[in-house]
């Protein structure tokens, strides 16, 4: 196939401030197709990955994320991720994507009551995810985090279908990989930063990749996830052709 | 028309730390006795027409679709005739 390049749809609600920096990761820093699709269009202009952003939508009234997930481009959102296709939810999207009940649990204020924005080390739970596969099994990445509410909740039931499922696939962790309260920065239950829904096409996260990407600002670990994503659309595409011509 | 009243509040089993942070403060004033502090919220809607029944189903459909988050909230609501 000609085209190896991706296609990223940047979701841009009222509120969302780190579309552009999404947008920028994708299409500046790996080259890829990227474009924003706001929030009332209900076409996602044929993108192959949507990425829920960081921000504030809608100024946070009522629940963080509570109101975005009525807003039209979500139908399109949930059928395209019925269809198996990629979601990438960051901080905000994250918090969208729980609302949605695309993914399962809350996220509370953070246990210290404060925003919270520094740059943290997780480990890579699942690295055969389609967002991590070019992650090595318990890899520790740098990435910031920015939030006041971020501290993942869910009952006792929920979490251990999660767990059980290796649906967890990013855990707050000291710089050695060690799972510590002490490097828990919001109360997460179990130190979860990031988790994945069952299909594994949806995942989740508080951290900001996007934030990680640009050699410029020191830290490239997030480009990691981008990469993944990349690889698995273009395998997928691979293997989908592949199959095609076999029937054939 | 009907006027609902409801509030929104943790539920017990989470932490609210929001409350905390509220119960030190009035410790900190010197006022004792104050055991426990629990923040939520307060909604009011004022419905058209109807009847109470149709006032109480409306404010249960809003209360469980928008309103309240059931894995971390619980929603109570009085209805008033006005």
């Amino acid at each position: 196939m000609a085209a190896s390049r991706v296609k990223f749809g940047v979701v841009v609600f009222p509120g969302s401030n780190c579309d552009h920096d999404a947008y920028y990761a994708c299409k500046k820093i790996l080259h890829q197709d990227a474009e924003f699709l706001w929030h009332k269009e209900a076409d996602l202009k044929g993108a192959d990955v949507i990425i829920l952003p960081g921000g504030f939508s809608y100024g946070d009234y009522l629940r963080c994320g509570a109101i975005a997930r009525f807003s039209p481009v979500m139908k399109e959102v949930v059928r395209f991720a019925e269809r198996g296709g990629l979601v990438l939810g960051i901080c905000n999207g994250f918090q969208i994507l729980l609302e949605a009940g695309m993914l399962p649990g809350v996220l509370l204020r953070n246990s210290s009551l404060r925003f919270v924005c520094k740059y943290v080390h997780v480990r890579v739970e699942h690295a055969s995810t389609r967002f991590t596969s070019v992650c090595a099994q318990g890899e520790v990445l740098a990435i910031p985090i920015a939030h006041g509410e971020g501290n993942y909740f869910t009952d006792h039931e929920t979490l251990k279908r999660l767990e059980g499922n290796g649906q967890v696939v990013f855990r707050y962790c000291a710089a050695d990989g060690e799972i510590v309260d002490a490097a828990n920065p919001n109360g997460s239950l179990a130190n979860i930063a990031g988790i994945i829904n069952e299909a594994g096409n949806v995942l989740g996260l508080m951290p900001h990749p996007e934030r990680a990407s640009d050699p410029v600002l020191g830290h490239t670990d997030g480009q990691k996830i981008f990469h993944s994503i990349i690889e698995s659309v273009l395998l997928g595409e691979h293997s989908l052709m592949t199959a095609e011509s076999g029937r054939r | 028309m009907y006027l609902s009243r409801i509030r929104i509040t943790l539920r017990k089993s989470i932490l609210d730390p929001q409350g905390k942070a509220v119960e030190h403060a009035v410790t900190s004033l010197g006022i004792g006795r104050v055991k426990d502090v629990r923040m939520g919220k307060y909604i009011e809607l004022t419905l058209d027409g109807g009847s109470e029944v149709e006032a109480r189903q409306v404010t249960e459909e809003v209360c469980k679709k928008l309103l309240a988050n059931p894995v971390m909230e619980d929603y109570h609501y009085e209805i008033e005739k006005v």
